[in-house]
Protein backbone atom coordinates (compact mmCIF):
# COMPACT_ATOMS: atom_id res chain seq x y z
CA UNK A 1 0.00 0.00 0.00
CA UNK A 2 1.45 3.19 -0.84
CA UNK A 3 1.99 5.63 1.71
CA UNK A 4 -0.16 8.57 0.76
CA UNK A 5 -2.97 6.05 0.99
CA UNK A 6 -2.23 4.76 4.66
CA UNK A 7 -2.07 8.98 5.88
CA UNK A 8 -5.10 10.33 4.18
CA UNK A 9 -7.56 7.46 4.10
CA UNK A 10 -8.00 7.12 7.88
CA UNK A 11 -9.25 10.99 7.57
CA UNK A 12 -12.45 10.74 5.77
CA UNK A 13 -13.04 7.31 4.08
CA UNK A 14 -11.83 5.44 7.31
CA UNK A 15 -12.11 7.50 10.43
CA UNK A 16 -11.35 5.58 13.43
CA UNK A 17 -13.47 7.41 15.29
CA UNK A 18 -17.02 7.86 12.73
CA UNK A 19 -16.63 4.39 11.06
CA UNK A 20 -14.24 2.18 13.09
CA UNK A 21 -15.41 3.13 16.77
CA UNK A 22 -12.27 3.72 18.46
CA UNK A 23 -11.50 5.57 20.90
CA UNK A 24 -14.16 7.78 21.88
CA UNK A 25 -13.46 8.47 25.17
CA UNK A 26 -11.21 10.87 24.81
CA UNK A 27 -13.12 12.51 21.75
CA UNK A 28 -15.89 13.31 24.00
CA UNK A 29 -13.99 14.92 27.06
CA UNK A 30 -11.38 17.07 26.05
CA UNK A 31 -12.97 18.73 23.40
CA UNK A 32 -14.49 21.67 25.24
CA UNK A 33 -11.14 24.02 24.52
CA UNK A 34 -9.45 23.86 21.11
CA UNK A 35 -5.83 24.25 22.76
CA UNK A 36 -6.55 21.00 24.95
CA UNK A 37 -7.72 19.21 21.86
CA UNK A 38 -4.51 19.75 20.06
CA UNK A 39 -2.33 18.69 22.99
CA UNK A 40 -4.20 15.72 23.12
CA UNK A 41 -4.28 15.04 19.52
CA UNK A 42 -0.57 15.37 19.19
CA UNK A 43 0.23 12.74 22.15
CA UNK A 44 -2.21 10.36 20.46
CA UNK A 45 -1.23 10.98 17.39
CA UNK A 46 2.45 10.21 18.11
CA UNK A 47 1.82 7.34 20.39
CA UNK A 48 -0.51 5.32 17.88
CA UNK A 49 2.54 6.34 15.39
CA UNK A 50 5.97 4.95 17.34
CA UNK A 51 3.68 2.28 19.40
CA UNK A 52 2.90 0.78 15.72
CA UNK A 53 6.24 0.73 15.10
CA UNK A 54 7.20 -0.71 18.02
CA UNK A 55 4.93 -3.62 17.87
CA UNK A 56 5.86 -4.07 14.09
CA UNK A 57 9.14 -4.44 14.62
CA UNK A 58 8.97 -6.77 17.00
CA UNK A 59 6.14 -8.87 15.58
CA UNK A 60 7.61 -12.10 14.48
CA UNK A 61 9.61 -12.63 17.62
CA UNK A 62 6.45 -12.25 19.96
CA UNK A 63 4.30 -15.57 20.30
CA UNK A 64 0.71 -14.74 19.58
CA UNK A 65 -0.29 -16.17 23.42
CA UNK A 66 1.14 -13.08 24.86
CA UNK A 67 1.23 -10.80 22.46
CA UNK A 68 -1.45 -8.39 23.68
CA UNK A 69 0.16 -7.87 26.87
CA UNK A 70 3.64 -7.02 25.13
CA UNK A 71 1.36 -4.47 22.84
CA UNK A 72 0.60 -2.98 26.76
CA UNK A 73 4.13 -2.65 27.58
CA UNK A 74 5.18 -0.92 24.79
CA UNK A 75 1.78 1.41 24.17
CA UNK A 76 2.12 2.25 27.94
CA UNK A 77 5.84 2.97 28.54
CA UNK A 78 5.07 5.38 25.55
CA UNK A 79 1.89 6.82 27.36
CA UNK A 80 4.23 7.60 30.52
CA UNK A 81 6.84 9.45 27.96
CA UNK A 82 4.06 11.26 26.87
CA UNK A 83 2.48 12.49 29.59
CA UNK A 84 5.58 13.06 31.98
CA UNK A 85 6.20 15.68 28.47
CA UNK A 86 3.34 17.42 29.09
CA UNK A 87 3.68 17.61 32.74
CA UNK A 88 6.94 18.98 32.13
CA UNK A 89 6.05 21.42 29.32
CA UNK A 90 2.77 22.38 29.10
CA UNK A 91 1.55 22.05 32.94
CA UNK A 92 -1.80 23.73 32.68
CA UNK A 93 -3.10 21.71 30.24
CA UNK A 94 -1.83 18.38 31.55
CA UNK A 95 -4.07 19.38 34.65
CA UNK A 96 -7.00 20.07 33.10
CA UNK A 97 -6.71 16.58 31.35
CA UNK A 98 -4.65 14.67 32.81
CA UNK A 99 -6.71 11.27 33.74
CA UNK A 100 -7.67 11.29 29.74
CA UNK A 101 -4.00 11.51 28.68
CA UNK A 102 -3.18 8.18 30.88
CA UNK A 103 -6.26 7.09 29.26
CA UNK A 104 -4.86 6.83 25.73
CA UNK A 105 -3.25 3.53 26.85
CA UNK A 106 -6.23 2.22 26.95
CA UNK A 107 -7.95 4.16 23.78
CA UNK A 108 -8.89 1.48 21.63
CA UNK A 109 -7.51 3.07 18.55
CA UNK A 110 -4.09 1.94 19.58
CA UNK A 111 -4.73 -0.76 20.45
CA UNK A 112 -6.66 -1.65 17.87
CA UNK A 113 -4.25 0.14 15.23
CA UNK A 114 -1.29 -2.12 17.04
CA UNK A 115 -3.81 -5.61 16.55
CA UNK A 116 -5.10 -4.77 12.94
CA UNK A 117 -2.25 -3.23 11.31
CA UNK A 118 1.17 -3.31 13.25
CA UNK A 119 0.82 -7.46 13.62
CA UNK A 120 0.82 -7.39 10.16
CA UNK A 121 2.73 -5.11 8.12
CA UNK A 122 6.26 -3.67 8.05
CA UNK A 123 7.71 -1.15 10.60
CA UNK A 124 7.48 1.87 8.18
CA UNK A 125 4.18 1.13 7.07
CA UNK A 126 2.72 0.83 10.40
CA UNK A 127 4.30 4.40 11.35
CA UNK A 128 2.25 5.65 8.51
CA UNK A 129 -0.72 3.98 9.51
CA UNK A 130 -0.37 5.43 13.17
CA UNK A 131 -0.11 8.85 11.89
CA UNK A 132 -2.86 8.32 9.12
CA UNK A 133 -5.03 7.13 11.87
CA UNK A 134 -3.97 9.47 14.62
CA UNK A 135 -4.94 12.34 11.75
CA UNK A 136 -8.44 10.88 11.42
CA UNK A 137 -9.02 10.80 14.85
CA UNK A 138 -7.53 14.90 15.32
CA UNK A 139 -9.61 15.79 12.31
CA UNK A 140 -12.97 14.71 14.44
CA UNK A 141 -11.40 16.01 17.55
CA UNK A 142 -10.73 19.48 15.92
CA UNK A 143 -13.94 20.11 14.48
CA UNK A 144 -16.12 19.02 17.87
CA UNK A 145 -13.82 21.46 19.75
CA UNK A 146 -14.42 24.09 17.39
CA UNK A 147 -17.84 24.29 17.79
CA UNK A 148 -18.23 23.49 21.14
CA UNK A 149 -15.58 26.28 21.97
CA UNK A 150 -17.36 28.78 19.58
CA UNK A 151 -20.93 28.48 20.56
CA UNK A 152 -20.14 27.52 24.31
CA UNK A 153 -18.06 30.35 25.23
CA UNK A 154 -17.63 32.50 22.03
CA UNK A 155 -13.87 32.04 21.93
CA UNK A 156 -11.32 30.42 19.93
CA UNK A 157 -8.01 29.90 21.26
CA UNK A 158 -8.95 31.39 24.73
CA UNK A 159 -9.44 34.46 22.20
CA UNK A 160 -12.81 35.95 22.02
CA UNK A 161 -14.95 35.70 18.61
CA UNK A 162 -18.58 36.10 19.60
CA UNK A 163 -18.75 39.01 22.30
CA UNK A 164 -20.66 37.69 24.84
CA UNK A 165 -23.90 39.51 26.46
CA UNK A 166 -22.23 39.18 30.21
CA UNK A 167 -19.43 41.20 28.97
CA UNK A 168 -21.81 43.59 27.27
CA UNK A 169 -21.64 41.91 23.78
CA UNK A 170 -24.68 40.63 21.81
CA UNK A 171 -23.64 36.53 22.00
CA UNK A 172 -25.57 34.74 24.22
CA UNK A 173 -23.63 31.91 25.49
CA UNK A 174 -24.76 28.60 24.60
CA UNK A 175 -24.20 26.17 27.74
CA UNK A 176 -25.06 23.32 26.58
CA UNK A 177 -22.00 23.38 23.87
CA UNK A 178 -19.77 23.27 27.32
CA UNK A 179 -21.44 20.27 28.74
CA UNK A 180 -20.50 16.66 27.56
CA UNK A 181 -23.55 15.93 25.92
CA UNK A 182 -23.31 18.21 23.00
CA UNK A 183 -20.01 15.94 22.10
CA UNK A 184 -22.13 13.10 21.38
CA UNK A 185 -24.72 15.25 19.37
CA UNK A 186 -21.69 16.99 17.33
CA UNK A 187 -20.48 13.44 16.48
CA UNK A 188 -23.67 11.95 15.71
CA UNK A 189 -23.99 14.87 13.47
CA UNK A 190 -20.60 14.65 11.90
CA UNK A 191 -21.04 10.95 10.99
CA UNK A 192 -24.49 11.58 9.39
CA UNK A 193 -22.42 14.28 7.08
CA UNK A 194 -19.56 11.77 6.55
CA UNK A 195 -22.24 8.97 5.76
CA UNK A 196 -24.31 11.12 3.22
CA UNK A 197 -20.90 12.13 1.41
CA UNK A 198 -19.74 8.68 1.10
CA UNK A 199 -22.83 6.31 1.02
CA UNK A 200 -21.02 3.46 0.90
CA UNK A 201 -20.89 3.49 5.33
CA UNK A 202 -24.23 3.73 5.70
CA UNK A 203 -25.19 0.25 7.61
CA UNK A 204 -27.06 -2.04 6.65
CA UNK A 205 -30.84 -2.24 8.88
CA UNK A 206 -32.04 -5.48 10.43
CA UNK B 1 -19.95 5.70 58.47
CA UNK B 2 -22.24 3.63 56.64
CA UNK B 3 -23.85 6.48 55.03
CA UNK B 4 -20.71 7.45 53.81
CA UNK B 5 -19.88 4.61 51.90
CA UNK B 6 -23.73 4.39 50.54
CA UNK B 7 -23.54 7.82 49.33
CA UNK B 8 -20.06 7.42 47.38
CA UNK B 9 -21.84 4.37 45.81
CA UNK B 10 -24.75 6.32 45.19
CA UNK B 11 -22.77 8.89 43.85
CA UNK B 12 -20.60 6.45 41.43
CA UNK B 13 -23.97 5.22 40.05
CA UNK B 14 -25.91 8.04 39.29
CA UNK B 15 -23.83 11.34 39.61
CA UNK B 16 -20.37 10.17 38.66
CA UNK B 17 -21.44 7.95 35.89
CA UNK B 18 -18.61 6.57 33.89
CA UNK B 19 -20.07 5.85 31.23
CA UNK B 20 -22.35 8.81 30.89
CA UNK B 21 -20.62 11.70 32.77
CA UNK B 22 -17.06 10.67 32.36
CA UNK B 23 -17.28 8.99 28.48
CA UNK B 24 -14.91 5.91 30.15
CA UNK B 25 -15.21 2.52 28.24
CA UNK B 26 -16.99 4.33 25.13
CA UNK B 27 -15.57 2.51 22.72
CA UNK B 28 -17.42 -1.12 24.11
CA UNK B 29 -20.52 0.99 24.98
CA UNK B 30 -21.12 1.58 21.57
CA UNK B 31 -19.89 -1.48 20.18
CA UNK B 32 -21.52 -4.30 22.22
CA UNK B 33 -25.28 -2.65 22.94
CA UNK B 34 -27.15 -4.26 20.09
CA UNK B 35 -28.78 -6.41 22.51
CA UNK B 36 -29.77 -6.59 26.02
CA UNK B 37 -28.31 -9.96 26.73
CA UNK B 38 -25.18 -9.21 25.88
CA UNK B 39 -24.58 -6.04 27.44
CA UNK B 40 -25.98 -7.01 30.92
CA UNK B 41 -23.20 -10.00 30.46
CA UNK B 42 -20.68 -7.22 29.85
CA UNK B 43 -22.06 -5.17 32.24
CA UNK B 44 -21.61 -8.09 35.52
CA UNK B 45 -17.93 -8.78 33.91
CA UNK B 46 -17.09 -5.10 34.46
CA UNK B 47 -18.23 -4.96 38.14
CA UNK B 48 -16.72 -7.85 39.00
CA UNK B 49 -13.42 -6.56 37.61
CA UNK B 50 -14.29 -3.13 39.11
CA UNK B 51 -14.33 -4.93 42.51
CA UNK B 52 -11.28 -6.72 42.22
CA UNK B 53 -9.27 -4.20 40.55
CA UNK B 54 -9.99 -0.82 42.00
CA UNK B 55 -9.41 -2.17 45.59
CA UNK B 56 -6.11 -4.00 44.37
CA UNK B 57 -4.86 -0.75 43.24
CA UNK B 58 -5.30 0.81 45.73
CA UNK B 59 -3.17 -0.86 47.48
CA UNK B 60 -0.59 -1.32 44.99
CA UNK B 61 -0.68 2.81 45.35
CA UNK B 62 -0.63 2.85 48.69
CA UNK B 63 1.84 0.59 49.83
CA UNK B 64 4.37 0.52 46.89
CA UNK B 65 3.76 3.99 44.65
CA UNK B 66 3.01 7.14 46.91
CA UNK B 67 5.43 9.50 47.54
CA UNK B 68 6.93 8.13 50.89
CA UNK B 69 4.94 4.61 50.39
CA UNK B 70 8.05 2.33 50.57
CA UNK B 71 9.59 4.08 54.01
CA UNK B 72 8.26 0.40 55.50
CA UNK B 73 10.49 -1.04 53.49
CA UNK B 74 13.26 0.94 54.39
CA UNK B 75 13.75 3.62 51.53
CA UNK B 76 11.19 6.79 52.96
CA UNK B 77 12.48 9.09 49.82
CA UNK B 78 11.59 6.88 46.90
CA UNK B 79 9.02 8.48 44.52
CA UNK B 80 7.53 5.56 42.21
CA UNK B 81 4.38 7.67 40.88
CA UNK B 82 5.36 7.94 37.55
CA UNK B 83 4.97 3.79 37.25
CA UNK B 84 1.39 4.22 38.38
CA UNK B 85 -0.29 3.94 34.49
CA UNK B 86 2.13 0.78 33.90
CA UNK B 87 1.48 -0.43 37.24
CA UNK B 88 -2.06 -0.14 36.93
CA UNK B 89 -2.70 -1.61 33.27
CA UNK B 90 -0.36 -4.80 34.20
CA UNK B 91 -2.62 -5.39 37.42
CA UNK B 92 -5.18 -5.40 35.62
CA UNK B 93 -4.55 -7.43 32.88
CA UNK B 94 -3.59 -10.02 35.41
CA UNK B 95 -6.65 -9.69 37.24
CA UNK B 96 -8.42 -10.56 34.09
CA UNK B 97 -6.27 -13.19 33.20
CA UNK B 98 -6.65 -14.96 36.80
CA UNK B 99 -10.77 -13.98 36.78
CA UNK B 100 -11.14 -16.12 33.59
CA UNK B 101 -8.84 -19.07 34.71
CA UNK B 102 -10.97 -18.87 37.95
CA UNK B 103 -14.11 -18.74 36.64
CA UNK B 104 -12.94 -21.90 33.90
CA UNK B 105 -12.06 -23.77 36.26
CA UNK B 106 -14.69 -23.34 38.96
CA UNK B 107 -17.77 -21.37 37.50
CA UNK B 108 -17.96 -23.00 33.82
CA UNK B 109 -21.49 -21.86 33.17
CA UNK B 110 -20.88 -18.22 34.25
CA UNK B 111 -17.72 -18.26 32.08
CA UNK B 112 -19.53 -19.24 28.89
CA UNK B 113 -21.89 -16.66 29.54
CA UNK B 114 -19.25 -13.79 29.62
CA UNK B 115 -16.91 -15.54 26.90
CA UNK B 116 -15.05 -13.08 24.94
CA UNK B 117 -16.18 -9.97 27.34
CA UNK B 118 -14.01 -10.49 29.62
CA UNK B 119 -10.46 -10.55 27.66
CA UNK B 120 -12.09 -7.27 25.85
CA UNK B 121 -12.44 -5.33 29.53
CA UNK B 122 -8.91 -5.59 29.39
CA UNK B 123 -8.61 -2.86 27.16
CA UNK B 124 -11.76 -1.02 28.52
CA UNK B 125 -11.37 2.35 29.86
CA UNK B 126 -13.74 2.59 32.38
CA UNK B 127 -11.41 0.26 34.19
CA UNK B 128 -7.91 1.85 33.83
CA UNK B 129 -10.36 5.25 34.56
CA UNK B 130 -11.95 3.79 37.97
CA UNK B 131 -8.41 3.27 39.11
CA UNK B 132 -7.18 6.87 38.33
CA UNK B 133 -10.22 8.44 40.00
CA UNK B 134 -9.42 6.19 42.97
CA UNK B 135 -5.85 7.57 43.28
CA UNK B 136 -6.87 11.29 42.61
CA UNK B 137 -9.37 11.41 44.86
CA UNK B 138 -7.46 9.55 47.46
CA UNK B 139 -9.88 6.97 48.63
CA UNK B 140 -8.84 4.81 51.31
CA UNK B 141 -9.31 0.64 50.60
CA UNK B 142 -12.83 0.61 52.02
CA UNK B 143 -13.97 3.59 50.11
CA UNK B 144 -12.09 2.11 46.92
CA UNK B 145 -14.16 -1.06 47.70
CA UNK B 146 -17.43 0.78 47.53
CA UNK B 147 -16.37 3.11 44.52
CA UNK B 148 -15.63 0.23 42.43
CA UNK B 149 -19.05 -1.36 43.46
CA UNK B 150 -21.23 2.03 42.33
CA UNK B 151 -18.69 2.73 39.10
CA UNK B 152 -19.08 -0.69 37.76
CA UNK B 153 -22.91 -1.13 38.53
CA UNK B 154 -23.45 2.59 37.27
CA UNK B 155 -21.67 1.30 33.75
CA UNK B 156 -23.51 -2.09 33.57
CA UNK B 157 -26.69 0.39 34.14
CA UNK B 158 -25.95 2.46 31.15
CA UNK B 159 -25.33 0.17 28.67
CA UNK B 160 -28.50 -1.90 29.65
CA UNK B 161 -30.30 0.82 29.13
CA UNK B 162 -28.83 2.01 25.75
CA UNK B 163 -29.37 -1.36 24.73
CA UNK B 164 -32.79 -1.49 25.72
CA UNK B 165 -33.68 1.48 23.48
CA UNK B 166 -31.15 0.01 20.44
CA UNK B 167 -33.56 -2.91 20.51
CA UNK B 168 -36.16 -1.15 20.45
CA UNK B 169 -35.06 1.44 17.74
CA UNK B 170 -34.56 -1.24 15.51
CA UNK B 171 -38.31 -0.65 14.32
CA UNK B 172 -37.72 2.68 13.51
CA UNK B 173 -37.30 4.91 9.93
CA UNK B 174 -33.69 6.09 10.78
CA UNK B 175 -32.23 8.45 7.84
CA UNK B 176 -29.86 6.15 6.06
CA UNK B 177 -26.80 8.20 7.17
CA UNK B 178 -27.49 8.12 10.94
CA UNK B 179 -28.60 4.33 10.62
CA UNK B 180 -26.31 2.35 13.13
CA UNK B 181 -23.83 4.93 14.95
CA UNK B 182 -24.91 7.80 14.08
CA UNK B 183 -27.97 7.45 16.13
CA UNK B 184 -26.65 5.67 18.53
CA UNK B 185 -24.67 8.71 19.45
CA UNK B 186 -27.27 11.08 19.52
CA UNK B 187 -29.41 8.55 22.02
CA UNK B 188 -26.29 8.51 24.01
CA UNK B 189 -26.26 12.22 23.94
CA UNK B 190 -29.81 12.64 25.12
CA UNK B 191 -28.69 9.96 27.95
CA UNK B 192 -25.98 12.42 29.39
CA UNK B 193 -28.47 14.95 29.32
CA UNK B 194 -30.99 12.99 31.48
CA UNK B 195 -28.22 11.73 33.43
CA UNK B 196 -26.91 15.00 34.08
CA UNK B 197 -30.15 15.74 35.95
CA UNK B 198 -28.81 13.77 38.79
CA UNK B 199 -26.35 16.21 39.42
CA UNK B 200 -28.32 18.33 41.12
CA UNK B 201 -28.50 15.54 43.94
CA UNK B 202 -25.99 16.80 47.03
CA UNK B 203 -25.17 13.79 49.04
Amino acid sequence: MKIKQLVLDPIVKDNPIALQILGICSALAVTVQLKNVFVMCAAVTLVVAFANMGVSLIRNHVPSSIRIIVQMTIIASLVIVAEQFLKAFVFDQWKTMAVYVGLIITNCIVMGRTEAFGMKNGPIESFFDGIGNGLGYSFILIVVGFFRELFGSGKLFGMTVFELTKDGGWYQANGLMLLPPSAFIIIGVIIWLIRTYDPSQVEESN
Amino acid sequence: MVEHYVSLIVKAIFIENLALSFFLGMCTFLAVSKKVSTALGLGVAVIVVQMITIPTNNLLYTYFLKAGALSWAGYPDVDLSFLGLISYIGVIAAMVQILEMTLDKFFPSLYNTLGIFLPLITVNCAILGGSLFMVERDYNFGESVAYGFGSGIGWAFAIAILAGIREKMDYSDVPAGLRGLGITFMTCGLLAIVFMSFAGISL
